[in-house]
């Protein structure tokens, strides 16, 4: 990876951490309802694997989607006026924070029922491989939606019919306040691929330019034979959602992973980049900030959707 | 009579419950070491236990399945939904096997189990999680359908439902967990099956149940303050229906509104408008008429979000139309 595609991601994970700080402080002050789930702590993951993905790769994810949105491409503008149901937003007021999508970036969506994108996964990647496209789909989940039957059915169908699926597990340890072995038989994740004779690895999700190589590694694999099963191995720095009273963890655990903060490891190996000095991250840092807080003016100024769009979105109507 | 939370008296009546009958087993997602997602099993994996009180993986389908394994086996499960739109993910093992193993078998076996979800909407969690589907349960013979609107039937009721052999969907609704009235400090059950009026008038009746029952009896008020006495009748369970109560009142009233959360199509209203024609005719003196949610997938927006939720400013236009 060239040092200009390193600043790139360094900018984009800073901006996906200060559009969550925001969030959160907007979600505080009323502006923002609804569940809001934070990102913070996973950056590299959805960073490094959406780095290695074509435009005509597909992306799926669940309702943690801000980040995945940001990486898709999606303005902070867009996300911003979604979080304060605003008629600007990309799902136009409709979605919130759970319901992120672009289809135009082909980001199809943040999805709400765990578990329930990755049949949807599995269907896009039929249709493309139907068609004799050469995308792939790129779906990412919790650990804990590995539990629940559609992870098994979908899983075998696109090893079945050898769909070019990557399937990231984002293994932040705890599903809510369910830690990984007390719902799960096996607490290595990726292993659950084995039942399907589908290839896996496992990747430390902390490491956004040892995630960004598993994944293109991972997606060569995809193009050429079908599914593959990347596990990332994380952790979320905040609550599972605002209002968490995380009484399922202890705080000594968040301060050990918070010293494996990803953009602390990712801003020291930049620092030790020639020709990257500290006054280059600096600026990439004040500009995401900067990009932040116009977001944050854009969604505040932008108007609530009325209740005919509203109408006019029950049905597609006729096909043009 | 102590003045209690909806969520307290939830939480009293399965206390209660595990107190009397050891074999009453609560499982469902964050129940026991969270403390219930909505707090309602809080300190009860403490007290009872990890064996009685189960924190499941994220699976509905089995969630509801073991329930209903451990009832055939003797058990007394409840199982907790976290909210009601998941039952969709439990839909075969609610209406493929509670509903229908004991009539399918001759009545050889029995399904004690309870499952708990909570539904409702009004809070900006977007159309997936914010649906009143409970008509939906309501459409299967075998089930029982409980919901209901006051602190004192939620653990009357609660209570009767976890004694039931039959199964039992209690619906709760998120936004009345915090609502406040009176419950007995002595023991009690309220029975499943039975509608009650919630409050007496001559000039119309209104038929509610849960939320809307607070909405309706809201509009009482309102209306009462213009000299318009409205009687309202809480419907509690949606299955078995117990039409007693509503077709009584209609008969003295000669106007009914029905109120309910869920979308008006196929709905409460409907049925209830039907057994209202059916049975009593020639008592309306203006069509029956309903109150519902808008019908749309309700949108993230906070103001439209209401706007598309009955209230009682919708109730009271609308007596003011049967009127
Ligand atoms: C079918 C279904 N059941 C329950 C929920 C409630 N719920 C939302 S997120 C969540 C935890 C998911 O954990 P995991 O898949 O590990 O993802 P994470 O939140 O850690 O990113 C639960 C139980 C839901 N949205 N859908």
């Amino acid at each position: 990876m060239d040092q200009k595609e390193k600043l790139r991601l360094y900018h984009e994970m800073v901006l996906i951490r200060r559009l969550e700080e925001r969030s959160a402080d907007l979600y505080r002050e009323g502006k923002i309802g609804g569940f809001l789930h934070l990102y913070i702590g996973q950056e590299a993951v959805g960073c490094g694997v959406i780095s290695a993905r074509r435009p005509q790769d597909r992306v799926i994810t669940a309702y943690r989607d801000h980040g995945i949105a940001i990486s898709c491409g999606m303005q902070p503008e867009a996300v911003m006026a979604e979080l304060l149901g605003k008629d600007t937003g990309c799902s136009r007021g409709m979605g919130g924070s759970m319901h992120m999508a672009d289809v135009d970036l082909n980001f199809w969506g943040g999805h709400a029922i765990v578990g329930a994108h990755l049949p949807l996964a599995t269907g896009m990647a039929w249709a493309d491989k139907h068609r004799g496209s050469d995308a792939a789909t790129i779906c990412f989940f919790g650990e804990g939606a590995t539990n629940i039957g559609y992870f098994h059915e979908a899983l075998n169908l696109s090893m079945v019919w050898k769909l070019p699926v990557l399937w990231v597990c984002e293994n932040n340890e705890y599903a809510m306040g369910t830690a990984v072995e007390r719902a799960s038989a096996v607490d290595e994740i990726r292993r659950k691929a084995d039942g399907y004779g589908m290839p896996n690895a496992s990747v430390d999700g902390m490491q956004i330019l040892e995630v960004h190589r598993a994944a293109k590694q991972a997606l060569d694999h995809v193009r050429k034979h079908g599914p593959f099963l990347l596990e990332a191995i994380t952790y979320r720095f905040m609550g599972h959602s605002m209002g968490d009273p995380e009484r399922y963890r202890e705080s000594d655990e968040i301060r050990k992973w918070r010293e494996n903060d990803p953009i602390g490891i990712f801003r020291k190996h930049l620092q030790g980049i020639k020709g990257v000095g500290e006054k280059t991250l600096e600026r990439e840092e004040t500009r995401a900030e900067e990009q932040v807080e116009a977001a944050i003016r854009f969604a505040e100024e932008s108007p609530d959707p009325t209740l005919d769009n509203l109408m006019s979105l029950i049905y597609a109507g006729e096909e043009s | 009579m102590a003045i209690k939370t909806m969520r307290e008296a939830i939480s009293e009546a399965l206390w209660e419950e595990m107190e009397r009958d050891e074999r009453v087993v609560i499982l469902g997602e964050e129940v026991g070491l969270w403390g219930g997602t909505y707090a309602v099993t809080k300190g009860f994996y403490d007290h009872f236990g990890p064996e009685r009180v189960r924190d499941t993986p994220i699976a509905e389908g089995v969630i509801v399945g073991a329930a209903n394994g451990a009832a055939m086996a003797g058990l007394r499960p409840v199982a907790e939904l976290m909210t009601i739109n998941f039952a969709f993910l439990a839909m075969d093992q609610i209406v493929n096997h509670s509903a229908k193993l004991h009539a399918m078998f001759g009545g050889q076996m029995t399904l004690p189990v309870v499952i708990r979800a909570v539904g409702g909407g009004g809070r900006q969690l977007g159309s997936t999680h914010s649906q009143t589907p409970d008509v939906v349960f309501a459409h299967f013979p075998g089930l029982k359908v409980v919901s209901p609107g006051t602190p004192h039937d939620a653990k009357g009721l609660l209570k009767s439902a976890v004694r039931s052999i039959d199964p039992v969907m209690f619906i709760e609704n998120a936004t009345l967990y915090q609502m406040r009235g009176e419950v007995p400090e002595d023991e009690y059950l309220e029975p499943i099956g039975v509608s009650k009026v919630q409050r007496a008038g001559s000039d119309v009746t209104l038929i509610s149940y849960a939320k809307m029952l607070q909405i309706s009896l809201q509009a009482g008020e309102r209306l009462a303050a213009e000299g318009i006495e409205a009687e309202v009748v809480d419907l509690r369970t949606l299955r078995p229906l117990d039409m007693e109560p509503a077709l009584a009142s209609f008969k003295r009233t000669n106007r009914a509104v029905i109120v309910e959360e869920g979308w008006c199509a196929y709905g409460v209203g409907a049925e209830v408008a039907a057994r209202l024609y059916e049975e009593a005719f020639d008592y309306a003196d203006a069509p029956i008429r309903r109150v519902a949610q808008r019908e749309v997938p309700l949108p993230y927006n906070r103001d439209l979000e209401q706007q598309m939720l009955p209230g009682v400013e919708d109730v009271v236009e609308m007596v003011r139309e049967v009127l």
